[in-house]
Protein backbone atom coordinates (compact mmCIF):
# COMPACT_ATOMS: atom_id res chain seq x y z
CA UNK A 1 0.00 0.00 0.00
CA UNK A 2 2.72 2.52 0.85
CA UNK A 3 4.71 1.66 -2.04
CA UNK A 4 1.19 2.16 -3.77
CA UNK A 5 0.77 5.77 -2.22
CA UNK A 6 4.08 6.65 -2.88
CA UNK A 7 3.87 6.19 -6.94
CA UNK A 8 0.66 8.11 -6.94
CA UNK A 9 1.65 11.00 -5.01
CA UNK A 10 4.90 11.15 -7.49
CA UNK A 11 2.57 10.97 -10.31
CA UNK A 12 0.32 13.98 -9.27
CA UNK A 13 3.68 16.04 -8.30
CA UNK A 14 5.08 15.62 -11.75
CA UNK A 15 1.48 16.67 -13.32
CA UNK A 16 1.52 19.53 -10.93
CA UNK A 17 5.17 20.74 -12.23
CA UNK A 18 4.34 20.44 -15.49
CA UNK A 19 0.86 21.97 -15.20
CA UNK A 20 3.08 24.83 -13.81
CA UNK A 21 5.81 24.26 -16.65
CA UNK A 22 3.33 24.67 -19.21
CA UNK A 23 2.27 27.96 -17.75
CA UNK A 24 5.28 29.75 -17.75
CA UNK A 25 6.07 28.55 -21.53
CA UNK A 26 7.32 31.32 -22.95
CA UNK A 27 10.93 30.07 -23.70
CA UNK A 28 10.89 28.50 -27.30
CA UNK A 29 13.30 25.67 -27.93
CA UNK A 30 14.78 25.15 -31.16
CA UNK A 31 16.45 22.22 -32.24
CA UNK A 32 20.00 22.00 -34.18
CA UNK A 33 22.25 19.88 -35.72
CA UNK A 34 25.50 21.16 -34.89
CA UNK A 35 27.96 19.58 -37.45
CA UNK A 36 27.55 21.39 -40.65
CA UNK A 37 29.56 24.30 -40.74
CA UNK A 38 29.25 26.99 -41.73
CA UNK A 39 25.74 26.78 -40.77
CA UNK A 40 25.36 25.27 -37.68
CA UNK A 41 28.48 24.00 -35.76
CA UNK A 42 29.32 22.96 -32.08
CA UNK A 43 32.31 24.05 -31.26
CA UNK A 44 35.12 22.80 -28.83
CA UNK A 45 34.11 24.33 -26.08
CA UNK A 46 30.47 23.08 -26.67
CA UNK A 47 28.71 26.39 -28.32
CA UNK A 48 26.51 26.62 -31.15
CA UNK A 49 27.30 28.87 -33.41
CA UNK A 50 27.09 29.54 -37.38
CA UNK A 51 24.38 31.16 -40.01
CA UNK A 52 21.11 29.53 -38.60
CA UNK A 53 22.19 30.27 -34.88
CA UNK A 54 22.59 33.83 -35.71
CA UNK A 55 19.00 33.63 -37.68
CA UNK A 56 17.38 31.80 -35.44
CA UNK A 57 18.67 34.35 -32.06
CA UNK A 58 17.12 37.14 -34.55
CA UNK A 59 14.13 35.96 -35.04
CA UNK A 60 13.69 35.17 -30.86
CA UNK A 61 14.54 38.79 -30.94
CA UNK A 62 12.01 40.05 -33.51
CA UNK A 63 9.06 37.91 -32.42
CA UNK A 64 10.15 38.97 -28.29
CA UNK A 65 10.76 35.40 -27.26
CA UNK A 66 13.66 33.76 -25.38
CA UNK A 67 15.37 31.18 -27.00
CA UNK A 68 17.20 28.14 -26.08
CA UNK A 69 19.38 25.51 -28.38
CA UNK A 70 19.16 21.50 -28.49
CA UNK A 71 21.96 20.27 -30.11
CA UNK A 72 20.49 17.06 -32.02
CA UNK A 73 21.76 14.35 -34.64
CA UNK A 74 20.59 14.97 -38.04
CA UNK A 75 18.66 11.67 -38.33
CA UNK A 76 16.32 11.64 -35.40
CA UNK A 77 15.87 15.50 -35.47
CA UNK A 78 12.38 15.29 -36.87
CA UNK A 79 10.99 13.07 -34.35
CA UNK A 80 12.55 14.88 -31.74
CA UNK A 81 10.42 17.84 -32.52
CA UNK A 82 7.56 15.28 -33.01
CA UNK A 83 8.45 14.28 -29.26
CA UNK A 84 8.23 17.59 -27.60
CA UNK A 85 12.01 17.79 -27.13
CA UNK A 86 12.17 21.05 -29.14
CA UNK A 87 9.72 23.50 -30.97
CA UNK A 88 11.45 24.38 -33.60
CA UNK A 89 14.26 22.98 -36.37
CA UNK A 90 16.40 25.81 -37.46
CA UNK A 91 18.96 23.45 -39.21
CA UNK A 92 19.31 24.71 -42.61
CA UNK A 93 16.36 21.88 -42.98
CA UNK A 94 15.27 21.89 -47.01
CA UNK A 95 11.55 21.95 -47.48
CA UNK A 96 10.65 18.94 -49.11
CA UNK A 97 6.92 17.00 -50.14
CA UNK A 98 8.10 14.31 -47.83
CA UNK A 99 9.02 16.13 -44.66
CA UNK A 100 5.70 18.25 -44.81
CA UNK A 101 4.09 15.50 -44.51
CA UNK A 102 5.26 15.26 -41.00
CA UNK A 103 6.09 19.25 -40.25
CA UNK A 104 4.76 22.22 -41.21
CA UNK A 105 7.52 24.64 -42.40
CA UNK A 106 7.77 28.37 -42.61
CA UNK A 107 9.31 30.21 -45.94
CA UNK A 108 12.78 29.45 -47.12
CA UNK A 109 15.46 31.46 -44.88
CA UNK A 110 18.08 30.74 -47.69
CA UNK A 111 18.35 28.60 -50.34
CA UNK A 112 22.00 27.47 -51.48
CA UNK A 113 22.82 24.92 -54.77
CA UNK A 114 24.21 21.63 -54.35
CA UNK A 115 27.30 20.43 -55.35
CA UNK A 116 29.87 18.08 -55.90
CA UNK A 117 33.46 18.43 -54.61
CA UNK A 118 36.21 15.62 -55.87
CA UNK A 119 39.95 15.27 -54.87
CA UNK A 120 42.25 18.22 -56.91
CA UNK A 121 44.05 15.19 -58.81
CA UNK A 122 40.81 13.60 -60.05
CA UNK A 123 40.44 12.61 -63.62
CA UNK A 124 36.64 13.44 -63.48
CA UNK A 125 35.50 15.94 -65.70
CA UNK A 126 31.77 16.66 -64.89
CA UNK A 127 29.00 15.92 -63.30
CA UNK A 128 26.32 14.45 -65.26
CA UNK A 129 25.56 10.24 -64.47
CA UNK A 130 27.88 8.99 -67.04
CA UNK A 131 30.74 11.26 -66.19
CA UNK A 132 30.41 9.58 -62.56
CA UNK A 133 29.46 6.12 -63.49
CA UNK A 134 31.27 3.41 -61.23
CA UNK A 135 32.70 5.73 -59.02
CA UNK A 136 32.06 5.31 -55.01
CA UNK A 137 29.86 9.25 -54.10
CA UNK A 138 29.62 10.14 -50.54
CA UNK A 139 26.73 11.77 -48.99
CA UNK A 140 24.82 12.19 -45.84
CA UNK A 141 22.12 10.01 -45.19
CA UNK A 142 18.51 11.57 -45.19
CA UNK A 143 19.04 14.78 -47.03
CA UNK A 144 17.99 16.09 -49.84
CA UNK A 145 21.45 15.20 -51.11
CA UNK A 146 21.40 11.52 -50.52
CA UNK A 147 17.64 11.66 -52.07
CA UNK A 148 18.96 13.16 -55.63
CA UNK A 149 22.12 10.90 -55.53
CA UNK A 150 20.52 7.99 -55.07
CA UNK A 151 18.05 9.11 -57.87
CA UNK A 152 20.56 10.58 -60.25
CA UNK A 153 23.59 8.32 -60.19
CA UNK A 154 21.97 5.05 -60.24
CA UNK A 155 25.29 3.62 -61.95
CA UNK A 156 27.40 4.31 -58.92
CA UNK A 157 28.38 3.43 -55.52
CA UNK A 158 26.10 6.17 -53.20
CA UNK A 159 27.72 5.60 -49.42
CA UNK A 160 25.90 7.10 -46.81
CA UNK A 161 27.27 8.89 -43.88
CA UNK A 162 26.06 9.91 -40.57
CA UNK A 163 26.95 13.84 -40.89
CA UNK A 164 29.16 16.08 -43.52
CA UNK A 165 32.29 15.75 -41.63
CA UNK A 166 32.60 12.15 -42.31
CA UNK A 167 32.01 11.81 -45.97
CA UNK A 168 34.66 14.65 -46.26
CA UNK A 169 37.48 12.68 -44.38
CA UNK A 170 36.68 9.51 -47.01
CA UNK A 171 37.46 12.25 -49.60
CA UNK A 172 40.28 13.48 -48.59
CA UNK A 173 41.54 10.02 -47.84
CA UNK A 174 40.78 8.37 -51.22
CA UNK A 175 38.24 6.39 -49.85
CA UNK A 176 35.67 8.29 -52.23
CA UNK A 177 36.09 9.48 -55.80
CA UNK A 178 33.48 12.38 -55.15
CA UNK A 179 30.98 13.97 -52.40
CA UNK A 180 27.97 15.95 -52.65
CA UNK A 181 26.70 18.70 -50.80
CA UNK A 182 25.73 22.44 -50.15
CA UNK A 183 27.94 24.77 -52.05
CA UNK A 184 28.49 26.52 -48.97
CA UNK A 185 29.05 23.91 -46.88
CA UNK A 186 31.77 22.43 -49.22
CA UNK A 187 33.59 25.92 -49.73
CA UNK A 188 34.13 26.52 -45.99
CA UNK A 189 35.36 23.09 -45.87
CA UNK A 190 38.01 23.53 -49.25
CA UNK A 191 38.65 26.77 -47.32
CA UNK A 192 40.27 25.62 -44.09
CA UNK A 193 43.03 23.24 -44.10
CA UNK A 194 41.32 19.84 -43.95
CA UNK A 195 39.94 20.64 -47.70
CA UNK A 196 43.07 21.42 -49.37
CA UNK A 197 43.18 18.26 -51.01
CA UNK A 198 40.48 18.96 -52.91
CA UNK A 199 38.18 21.09 -55.36
CA UNK A 200 34.62 21.71 -56.39
CA UNK A 201 33.95 20.09 -59.78
CA UNK A 202 30.57 21.50 -60.43
CA UNK A 203 27.08 21.95 -59.37
CA UNK A 204 24.57 19.11 -61.05
CA UNK A 205 21.90 20.33 -63.35
CA UNK A 206 19.07 20.80 -63.31
CA UNK A 207 18.75 20.33 -59.32
CA UNK A 208 14.55 19.96 -59.44
CA UNK A 209 12.36 21.55 -57.20
CA UNK A 210 10.64 17.92 -55.89
CA UNK A 211 13.56 17.41 -54.47
CA UNK A 212 15.50 20.15 -53.37
CA UNK A 213 12.64 22.27 -52.26
CA UNK A 214 12.54 26.12 -52.29
CA UNK A 215 15.25 26.03 -50.16
CA UNK A 216 15.87 26.01 -46.05
CA UNK A 217 12.75 26.60 -44.00
CA UNK A 218 12.07 26.46 -40.20
CA UNK A 219 10.36 22.98 -39.42
CA UNK A 220 7.53 23.13 -36.56
CA UNK A 221 5.62 20.39 -35.18
CA UNK A 222 2.03 20.12 -37.39
CA UNK A 223 -1.05 22.07 -36.97
CA UNK A 224 0.97 25.43 -35.12
CA UNK A 225 0.06 27.64 -37.44
CA UNK A 226 0.42 30.44 -34.76
CA UNK A 227 4.78 29.58 -34.78
CA UNK A 228 4.37 29.43 -38.28
CA UNK A 229 2.90 32.56 -39.32
CA UNK A 230 5.16 34.53 -36.64
CA UNK A 231 8.54 33.02 -37.61
CA UNK A 232 7.11 34.09 -41.49
CA UNK A 233 6.73 37.64 -40.52
CA UNK A 234 10.01 37.65 -38.42
CA UNK A 235 11.90 36.36 -41.32
CA UNK A 236 10.46 39.36 -43.29
CA UNK A 237 11.00 41.27 -40.80
CA UNK A 238 14.50 40.80 -40.59
CA UNK A 239 14.74 40.94 -44.50
CA UNK A 240 13.70 44.91 -44.58
CA UNK A 241 15.35 45.98 -41.41
CA UNK A 242 18.51 44.85 -42.54
CA UNK A 243 19.54 42.72 -39.52
CA UNK A 244 19.46 39.39 -42.44
CA UNK A 245 21.92 41.07 -44.18
CA UNK A 246 24.34 41.89 -41.29
CA UNK A 247 24.47 38.23 -40.61
CA UNK A 248 24.48 37.07 -44.17
CA UNK A 249 27.42 39.25 -44.44
CA UNK A 250 29.50 37.94 -41.48
CA UNK A 251 29.41 34.47 -42.62
CA UNK A 252 28.88 34.77 -46.91
CA UNK A 253 30.16 37.25 -49.60
CA UNK A 254 27.31 36.58 -51.52
CA UNK A 255 23.21 36.89 -50.77
CA UNK A 256 22.32 32.87 -49.52
CA UNK A 257 18.51 34.15 -49.62
CA UNK A 258 18.73 33.28 -53.61
CA UNK A 259 15.31 34.73 -55.38
CA UNK A 260 12.70 36.14 -54.07
CA UNK A 261 9.79 34.60 -53.27
CA UNK B 1 27.76 -31.26 5.56
CA UNK B 2 27.50 -34.98 5.95
CA UNK B 3 25.98 -36.85 3.46
CA UNK B 4 22.69 -37.65 5.41
CA UNK B 5 22.17 -34.10 5.84
CA UNK B 6 22.84 -33.20 1.66
CA UNK B 7 19.54 -36.06 1.52
CA UNK B 8 17.76 -34.53 3.74
CA UNK B 9 17.60 -30.64 2.31
CA UNK B 10 17.19 -31.69 -1.13
CA UNK B 11 13.67 -31.37 -0.90
CA UNK B 12 12.09 -28.04 -2.63
CA UNK B 13 10.37 -25.88 -0.19
CA UNK B 14 6.40 -26.13 -0.32
CA UNK B 15 4.41 -24.11 -2.73
CA UNK B 16 2.83 -21.38 -1.14
CA UNK B 17 -0.87 -21.07 -0.45
CA UNK B 18 -3.21 -18.52 -1.28
CA UNK B 19 -2.04 -15.37 -2.68
CA UNK B 20 1.05 -13.99 -0.98
CA UNK B 21 2.16 -10.14 -2.04
CA UNK B 22 5.09 -11.94 -3.65
CA UNK B 23 2.78 -13.71 -6.40
CA UNK B 24 0.54 -10.88 -6.64
CA UNK B 25 3.46 -8.96 -8.02
CA UNK B 26 4.63 -11.48 -9.79
CA UNK B 27 1.53 -12.05 -11.57
CA UNK B 28 0.80 -8.50 -12.45
CA UNK B 29 4.34 -7.65 -13.52
CA UNK B 30 3.53 -10.58 -15.80
CA UNK B 31 0.94 -9.02 -16.70
CA UNK B 32 2.02 -5.93 -17.71
CA UNK B 33 4.69 -7.73 -19.95
CA UNK B 34 1.91 -9.30 -21.80
CA UNK B 35 0.02 -6.71 -22.25
CA UNK B 36 2.90 -5.12 -23.62
CA UNK B 37 3.46 -7.60 -26.34
CA UNK B 38 -0.35 -7.90 -26.89
CA UNK B 39 0.24 -3.62 -27.86
CA UNK B 40 2.94 -4.33 -29.93
CA UNK B 41 1.25 -6.76 -32.09
CA UNK B 42 -2.15 -5.06 -32.29
CA UNK B 43 0.18 -2.01 -33.37
CA UNK B 44 1.54 -3.80 -36.03
CA UNK B 45 -1.37 -5.23 -37.39
CA UNK B 46 -2.77 -2.14 -36.79
CA UNK B 47 -0.42 -0.14 -39.05
CA UNK B 48 -0.24 -2.76 -41.45
CA UNK B 49 1.39 -1.87 -44.74
CA UNK B 50 1.97 -3.95 -47.68
CA UNK B 51 3.25 -0.46 -49.47
CA UNK B 52 5.99 -0.31 -46.54
CA UNK B 53 6.92 -4.19 -46.90
CA UNK B 54 7.09 -4.00 -50.73
CA UNK B 55 9.11 -0.65 -50.20
CA UNK B 56 11.91 -1.83 -47.83
CA UNK B 57 11.52 -5.62 -47.44
CA UNK B 58 14.42 -6.57 -49.99
CA UNK B 59 16.41 -3.73 -48.33
CA UNK B 60 15.79 -5.34 -45.19
CA UNK B 61 16.60 -8.42 -46.03
CA UNK B 62 20.13 -7.08 -47.74
CA UNK B 63 20.85 -5.58 -44.66
CA UNK B 64 20.32 -8.92 -43.10
CA UNK B 65 23.01 -10.84 -45.35
CA UNK B 66 25.46 -7.94 -44.12
CA UNK B 67 24.95 -8.78 -40.56
CA UNK B 68 25.25 -11.98 -40.79
CA UNK B 69 28.24 -11.96 -42.95
CA UNK B 70 29.96 -9.64 -40.83
CA UNK B 71 29.24 -11.66 -37.31
CA UNK B 72 30.27 -15.33 -38.78
CA UNK B 73 33.59 -14.07 -40.66
CA UNK B 74 33.80 -11.70 -37.39
CA UNK B 75 33.61 -14.66 -35.07
CA UNK B 76 35.54 -17.46 -36.59
CA UNK B 77 38.77 -14.98 -37.31
CA UNK B 78 38.15 -13.67 -33.73
CA UNK B 79 38.49 -17.40 -32.51
CA UNK B 80 41.40 -18.19 -34.12
CA UNK B 81 43.64 -15.01 -33.14
CA UNK B 82 42.12 -15.43 -29.58
CA UNK B 83 43.92 -18.94 -29.18
CA UNK B 84 46.99 -17.09 -29.59
CA UNK B 85 45.38 -14.51 -26.57
CA UNK B 86 44.56 -17.16 -24.69
CA UNK B 87 48.02 -19.02 -24.84
CA UNK B 88 49.82 -15.33 -24.06
CA UNK B 89 47.34 -14.76 -20.76
CA UNK B 90 48.07 -18.44 -19.43
CA UNK B 91 51.70 -18.25 -20.41
CA UNK B 92 54.57 -17.98 -17.21
CA UNK B 93 56.29 -15.68 -19.48
CA UNK B 94 56.06 -12.03 -18.28
CA UNK B 95 56.74 -10.59 -21.86
CA UNK B 96 53.68 -12.69 -23.66
CA UNK B 97 51.58 -12.42 -20.67
CA UNK B 98 51.83 -8.98 -20.28
CA UNK B 99 51.38 -8.40 -24.05
CA UNK B 100 48.34 -10.45 -23.95
CA UNK B 101 46.89 -8.73 -20.83
CA UNK B 102 47.25 -5.63 -22.45
CA UNK B 103 45.37 -6.27 -25.50
CA UNK B 104 42.68 -7.65 -23.72
CA UNK B 105 42.62 -4.66 -21.28
CA UNK B 106 42.14 -2.41 -23.71
CA UNK B 107 39.73 -4.50 -26.02
CA UNK B 108 37.35 -5.31 -23.61
CA UNK B 109 37.66 -1.61 -21.71
CA UNK B 110 36.65 0.58 -24.65
CA UNK B 111 33.35 0.56 -26.57
CA UNK B 112 32.98 -1.43 -29.82
CA UNK B 113 31.98 2.06 -31.30
CA UNK B 114 35.24 3.70 -30.58
CA UNK B 115 37.30 0.79 -31.88
CA UNK B 116 35.25 0.89 -35.29
CA UNK B 117 35.77 4.67 -35.52
CA UNK B 118 39.41 4.45 -35.04
CA UNK B 119 39.55 1.43 -36.95
CA UNK B 120 37.89 3.29 -39.90
CA UNK B 121 38.82 7.38 -39.69
CA UNK B 122 41.83 6.62 -37.38
CA UNK B 123 43.84 4.46 -39.48
CA UNK B 124 41.91 5.80 -42.75
CA UNK B 125 43.91 9.18 -42.08
CA UNK B 126 47.30 7.72 -42.69
CA UNK B 127 46.94 6.86 -46.01
CA UNK B 128 50.44 7.10 -47.46
CA UNK B 129 51.80 4.91 -44.77
CA UNK B 130 49.54 2.07 -45.83
CA UNK B 131 50.12 2.47 -49.01
CA UNK B 132 53.84 1.65 -48.75
CA UNK B 133 53.40 -1.50 -46.56
CA UNK B 134 50.69 -2.86 -49.49
CA UNK B 135 47.73 -2.37 -47.07
CA UNK B 136 45.38 0.16 -48.12
CA UNK B 137 43.61 -2.15 -50.42
CA UNK B 138 42.17 -3.57 -47.26
CA UNK B 139 42.02 -0.66 -45.07
CA UNK B 140 39.95 1.42 -48.46
CA UNK B 141 37.01 -0.97 -47.61
CA UNK B 142 34.49 0.29 -45.20
CA UNK B 143 33.45 -3.69 -44.50
CA UNK B 144 37.06 -4.87 -44.25
CA UNK B 145 37.55 -1.92 -41.65
CA UNK B 146 34.55 -3.73 -39.82
CA UNK B 147 35.47 -6.91 -39.68
CA UNK B 148 38.57 -6.17 -38.82
CA UNK B 149 37.82 -4.09 -35.79
CA UNK B 150 34.95 -6.84 -34.71
CA UNK B 151 37.32 -9.29 -34.59
CA UNK B 152 40.16 -7.37 -32.53
CA UNK B 153 37.58 -7.38 -30.33
CA UNK B 154 35.46 -10.67 -30.12
CA UNK B 155 39.28 -12.13 -30.20
CA UNK B 156 39.79 -10.55 -26.58
CA UNK B 157 36.82 -11.72 -25.30
CA UNK B 158 36.84 -14.66 -26.78
CA UNK B 159 40.40 -15.63 -25.46
CA UNK B 160 39.00 -14.94 -21.98
CA UNK B 161 36.38 -17.37 -22.27
CA UNK B 162 38.57 -19.96 -23.49
CA UNK B 163 41.07 -19.06 -20.90
CA UNK B 164 38.93 -19.50 -18.27
CA UNK B 165 36.76 -23.02 -19.40
CA UNK B 166 40.92 -24.16 -19.51
CA UNK B 167 41.71 -23.11 -16.58
CA UNK B 168 38.20 -24.53 -14.82
CA UNK B 169 39.61 -28.01 -15.23
CA UNK B 170 41.21 -29.04 -12.27
CA UNK B 171 45.02 -28.91 -12.06
CA UNK B 172 45.06 -32.52 -10.66
CA UNK B 173 44.08 -34.08 -14.53
CA UNK B 174 46.90 -32.34 -16.36
CA UNK B 175 49.54 -34.25 -13.38
CA UNK B 176 47.00 -37.13 -13.85
CA UNK B 177 47.59 -37.48 -17.59
CA UNK B 178 51.85 -36.10 -16.71
CA UNK B 179 51.84 -39.13 -15.08
CA UNK B 180 50.33 -41.57 -17.41
CA UNK B 181 52.70 -40.26 -20.28
CA UNK B 182 50.66 -38.12 -22.34
CA UNK B 183 52.11 -35.24 -23.09
CA UNK B 184 50.97 -31.56 -23.12
CA UNK B 185 48.99 -31.50 -26.57
CA UNK B 186 48.00 -35.20 -25.77
CA UNK B 187 46.46 -33.71 -22.99
CA UNK B 188 44.60 -30.75 -23.88
CA UNK B 189 43.19 -32.23 -26.50
CA UNK B 190 42.18 -35.53 -25.25
CA UNK B 191 41.39 -34.76 -21.31
CA UNK B 192 41.19 -30.75 -20.92
CA UNK B 193 39.55 -29.40 -23.53
CA UNK B 194 36.49 -32.17 -23.95
CA UNK B 195 35.41 -30.80 -20.26
CA UNK B 196 36.29 -26.63 -21.01
CA UNK B 197 33.95 -26.70 -24.07
CA UNK B 198 31.39 -27.83 -22.34
CA UNK B 199 32.18 -25.00 -19.38
CA UNK B 200 32.78 -22.79 -22.80
CA UNK B 201 29.48 -23.41 -24.42
CA UNK B 202 27.29 -21.28 -22.98
CA UNK B 203 29.85 -17.82 -22.96
CA UNK B 204 30.49 -18.09 -26.81
CA UNK B 205 26.72 -18.25 -27.28
CA UNK B 206 26.29 -14.98 -25.15
CA UNK B 207 29.32 -13.67 -27.07
CA UNK B 208 28.00 -14.43 -30.54
CA UNK B 209 24.81 -12.54 -29.83
CA UNK B 210 26.21 -9.57 -27.90
CA UNK B 211 27.88 -9.47 -31.32
CA UNK B 212 25.06 -9.73 -33.03
CA UNK B 213 23.56 -7.04 -31.38
CA UNK B 214 26.73 -5.09 -31.14
CA UNK B 215 27.11 -5.14 -35.02
CA UNK B 216 24.28 -2.84 -35.41
CA UNK B 217 26.64 0.13 -34.83
CA UNK B 218 28.41 -0.48 -38.10
CA UNK B 219 26.20 1.64 -40.40
CA UNK B 220 28.34 4.87 -38.96
CA UNK B 221 31.14 3.47 -40.94
CA UNK B 222 29.06 3.20 -43.94
CA UNK B 223 28.25 -0.61 -44.05
CA UNK B 224 24.22 -0.30 -44.22
CA UNK B 225 23.36 -3.30 -42.03
CA UNK B 226 20.14 -4.35 -41.20
CA UNK B 227 19.97 -1.48 -38.46
CA UNK B 228 21.16 0.26 -41.33
CA UNK B 229 18.47 0.03 -43.66
CA UNK B 230 15.71 0.40 -40.56
CA UNK B 231 17.48 3.97 -40.03
CA UNK B 232 17.08 4.33 -43.80
CA UNK B 233 13.60 3.51 -44.12
CA UNK B 234 12.70 5.11 -41.27
CA UNK B 235 14.45 8.36 -42.59
CA UNK B 236 12.18 7.80 -45.14
CA UNK B 237 8.44 6.97 -43.98
CA UNK B 238 8.82 8.24 -40.33
CA UNK B 239 7.17 5.06 -39.46
CA UNK B 240 7.99 3.73 -36.35
CA UNK B 241 7.33 0.02 -38.12
CA UNK B 242 10.62 0.55 -39.20
CA UNK B 243 12.29 -0.12 -35.74
CA UNK B 244 9.38 -2.27 -34.64
CA UNK B 245 10.17 -4.93 -37.52
CA UNK B 246 14.29 -4.88 -37.20
CA UNK B 247 13.81 -5.64 -33.20
CA UNK B 248 11.97 -8.56 -34.21
CA UNK B 249 14.27 -9.70 -36.62
CA UNK B 250 17.23 -9.56 -34.04
CA UNK B 251 14.73 -11.02 -31.60
CA UNK B 252 13.95 -14.11 -34.51
CA UNK B 253 17.75 -14.29 -35.25
CA UNK B 254 18.72 -14.37 -30.73
CA UNK B 255 16.29 -16.92 -30.26
CA UNK B 256 17.27 -19.45 -32.93
CA UNK B 257 20.71 -19.57 -32.11
CA UNK B 258 19.39 -19.55 -28.17
CA UNK B 259 18.17 -22.92 -29.24
CA UNK B 260 20.96 -24.12 -31.10
CA UNK B 261 23.47 -23.81 -27.96
CA UNK B 262 20.75 -25.27 -25.85
CA UNK B 263 20.66 -28.03 -28.66
CA UNK B 264 24.56 -28.57 -28.78
CA UNK B 265 24.66 -28.37 -24.77
CA UNK B 266 22.53 -31.47 -24.36
CA UNK B 267 24.74 -33.28 -27.16
CA UNK B 268 27.82 -32.53 -25.33
CA UNK B 269 26.55 -33.23 -22.05
CA UNK B 270 24.56 -36.26 -22.94
CA UNK B 271 26.89 -38.50 -20.23
CA UNK B 272 26.22 -36.44 -17.36
CA UNK B 273 22.68 -36.93 -17.77
CA UNK B 274 21.53 -39.91 -16.09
Amino acid sequence: MRIALRIALAASAALLTLGVAQAQEKTLRIGTEGAYPPFNNLTSDGQLVGFDIDIAKALCDEMKVKCTFVAQDWDGIIPALQAGKFDAIVASMSITPERQEKVDFSHKYYNTPSAIAVPKDSPLKGVTKEDLAGKNIGVATTTTHYNYASKTYTDSTIKGYPSSPEEQADLANGRLDAIEDDIVVLQQWLDSPDGACCKILGQPSPQPVEIFGPGAGIAVRKGETDLVNKLNDAIDAIRKNGKYKEINDKYFKFDVYGAES
Amino acid sequence: MSVSQAVVVDKPPPLARGWPRARIVGYSLVGVWMLFGLGIVAYLIYAWNPEFFARYAPAYLQGLGTTLSLVSISMVLGAIFSLPVAYGRMSRNRILSGLAYCYVYFFRGTPLLVQTYLVYYGVGSFRPELETVGLWWFFREAFYCGVFAFSLNTAAYQAEILRGAIESVPRGQWEGAASLGLHTLQTLRKVVLPQAIIVALRPYGNELILMIKASAIVAIITVYDLMGNAKLAYAKSFDIQAYIWVAIVYLVMVEILRHGVEWIERRITIHLHR
